[in-house]
């Protein structure tokens, strides 16, 4: 166990070398250099040398990834020439917001994922499989921009019983309630998606389980079906639907994008989104950085829990 | 005995006629019998059929706008979807925009399927050092949620729809490499392919003949149902105003502007979003449809 764990961690090594290296690269596949970027375009060539030769943009492109790597180590992503302010101190207040909206949407997209499913499952071949199977089949393919809007029109502006934009409202008081006043609707469109591939998994991972012979067993002894269920089906149904649960999360994040863009959520995607309008290079290449990192982390997490809760997937 | 008389009298034409011709007849009649991937296929034809015959069924220009007429309701007269909030036909301009928004999400799927039947035939037939370097560097892009690398690369390369298809078709590439890379590893060692190898049978004879058959039904029904979640992704970067660029008609781009009239008139923003649904869920039949024909294990 211990063995396989290291050899995971060290899996990772070459995969982040990776990414670095790509992130690197295709920064500097852009026309135009980061000098002329800061300058501007009434800069003088003799002032854009100067300042190539202070950013070291003038030296082999290993020692500029080097540096940059050294430095990204240490923190430093660079400035941003828009907002005139170093990534890192732009990005992670956003990425704190993101973390609250994935966080709230993994959980909400669980919960329902695996209740629906378990209902669905419970009442195989009836209207209410049918219903809720035939509604994971709609949601799943509903793009999160469009329910996010959906949403508003319904619970902001005909019923007005939620905010329809940011984190918390000005005249609000910043507490735990406003956060949560705002954070419903958001986490509801993000989740919906990934909660109906979660419901469709669970219900033929438990609808499996239930054809079984200790199933049968369970019945015949006269346990209830809520005890059949809860005890003996889902004990044994879950590592599959840990495991897509899981998959789940990188959608998370993608979705999260969208839904952060409709109902103003200050988070990584938004930032990445005006970033990539404002071409402000820098920024985006902090926040592809910042996202892949959390997904490789999210990943191994969810592989090294897969492990730990499951003794079947260990290797032999 | 008259029956088996009849049996032997037969002529080899005739039973043909009558008999399936192989496995792909088989396919093909599994698939007609799903009602569900039936009607996927119905709902496609319509979508695209109608923005191909866009000159000759929209009832208006898409770009022409008419101030007075700003943000009619559904069931206006002349208007049955009502406009938008430059007072263009909503319908004209859903009609016109399938052709974009099918585009987007159909051509980079089929260009990175095509990437991909190279890249993972090679890996996986010629396996060692070439297929570890191939699937390393894959590794690399599975490191980033999909949607956000294609935002990503959009970044660098400039918003714009030929950019879109460009960054969808990278962020494909290494998920349908993977398909047809394990597809291939499955078959190579096979016993028709070691005995075509031992009567003599060149690599790109191999590759033709044998795997390449055996490898096109996995890819062909992954790529169908990427195509759903294609259309869905990239009218979410057209939303985004990182893909087609208005006022070019698309799905996405109409969801966007109706987004800035939303608390006037919903309906902007709302229908073309179904529109997106019900095209995606249309191809979802339709590679659900796929699989369970190409893959007489799941079919039902």
């Amino acid at each position: 166990m211990i063995v396989y764990v290291l050899q995971r961690l060290l899996g990772l090594v070459p995969v982040l070398f990776g990414i670095t290296v790509v992130i690197f690269l295709t920064m500097k596949l852009i026309p135009g250099d980061a000098a002329r970027a800061l300058l501007g375009p009434m800069a003088t060539d003799q002032s854009l040398a100067q300042l190539r030769h202070a950013l070291g943009l003038d030296q082999a492109i290993h020692v500029q990834y080097a540096k940059w790597l050294w430095r990204a180590l240490h923190g430093d992503l660079g400035l941003s020439p828009i907002v005139h302010k170093p990534v890192v101190e732009l990005l992670l207040p956003k990425f704190g917001n993101t973390l609250i909206l994935a966080g709230a949407s993994f959980a909400l997209a669980v919960v329902g994922g695996v209740a629906v499913g378990v209902l669905a499952a419970s009442r195989q071949q009836t209207v209410v499989d049918r219903a809720t199977m035939g509604a994971s089949l709609v949601i799943g393919n509903m793009p999160p921009f469009w329910l996010g809007l959906v949403l508003i029109v319904f619970f902001a502006i005909n019923l007005r019983w939620l905010p329809s934009l940011g984190m918390y409202s000005s005249r609000g008081d910043g507490g735990f309630s406003d956060l949560l006043a705002h954070l419903i609707m958001p986490a509801i469109a993000t989740a919906a998606a990934p909660a109906a591939i979660i419901a469709r998994m669970t219900r033929a991972s438990v609808l499996e389980i239930l054809g079984q012979d200790y199933i049968k067993v369970a019945r015949s002894k006269g346990l209830s079906e809520r005890a059949v269920l809860g005890l003996h089906a889902l004990r044994v149904a879950w590592p599959p639907i840990l495991t897509i649960s899981g998959l789940q999360l990188g959608y998370l994040l993608g979705g999260a994008v969208f839904t952060e863009e409709v109902f103003g959520w200050p988070g990584l995607g938004r930032q990445l989104v005006s970033s990539v309008l404002a071409r402000d290079v820098q920024a985006v290449q902090g926040a592809a950085l910042f996202i892949a990192l959390s997904f490789v982390m999210v990943n191994l997490v969810v592989d090294l829990l897969n492990l730990y809760l499951d003794p079947r997937s260990r290797p032999a | 005995m008259a029956t088996t008389s009849t049996a032997l009298t037969v002529t080899p034409a005739a039973s043909r006629a009558r008999r399936p011709r192989g496995a792909l007849a088989q396919s093909a009649r599994a698939f007609a019998r799903d009602r569900q991937a039936m009607v996927g296929l119905l709902i496609i034809a319509i979508i695209g059929g109608a923005a191909l015959a866009a000159p000759l069924i929209s009832p208006w220009d898409p770009l022409t706008s008419a101030a007075v007429e700003r943000l009619s309701p559904v069931g206006t007269p002349g208007h049955l979807l009502g406009t938008d909030e430059q007072g263009r036909d909503i319908l004209s301009r859903l009609i016109w925009g399938g052709r974009a928004s099918l585009l987007v999400g159909i051509l980079p799927t089929v260009t990175a399927g095509l990437v991909a039947l190279g890249l993972g035939l090679l890996a996986g037939y010629l396996g060692g050092a070439l297929d570890h370097v191939i699937m390393r560097a894959l590794d690399v892009f599975f490191a980033f949620p999909l949607v956000l690398l294609a935002i990503a690369i959009v970044g660098v390369i400039g918003p714009g729809m030929d950019n879109q298809m460009f960054a969808l078709t990278v962020v494909l590439v290494p998920y349908s490499t993977r398909v047809v890379r394990t597809a291939t590893l499955s078959v190579k060692p096979l016993e028709f392919v070691e005995a075509a190898r031992a009567l003599g049978a060149s690599g790109g004879r191999l590759i033709a003949h044998h795997l390449l058959p055996n490898v096109l039904p996995p890819l062909l029904v992954y790529t169908s149902t990427l195509v759903g979640m294609m259309i869905v992704a990239s009218a979410g970067l057209s939303f985004l105003g990182l893909g087609v660029q208005p006022p070019t008609p698309d799905w996405g781009v109409m969801v966007g502007n109706g987004r800035l009239v939303l608390y006037r008139a919903a309906h902007v923003a709302t229908i073309p979003g179904i529109v997106i649904v019900v095209a995606a869920l249309a191809f979802n039949f339709v590679g659900d449809g796929l699989r369970e024909a190409l893959d007489p294990r799941a079919r039902r």
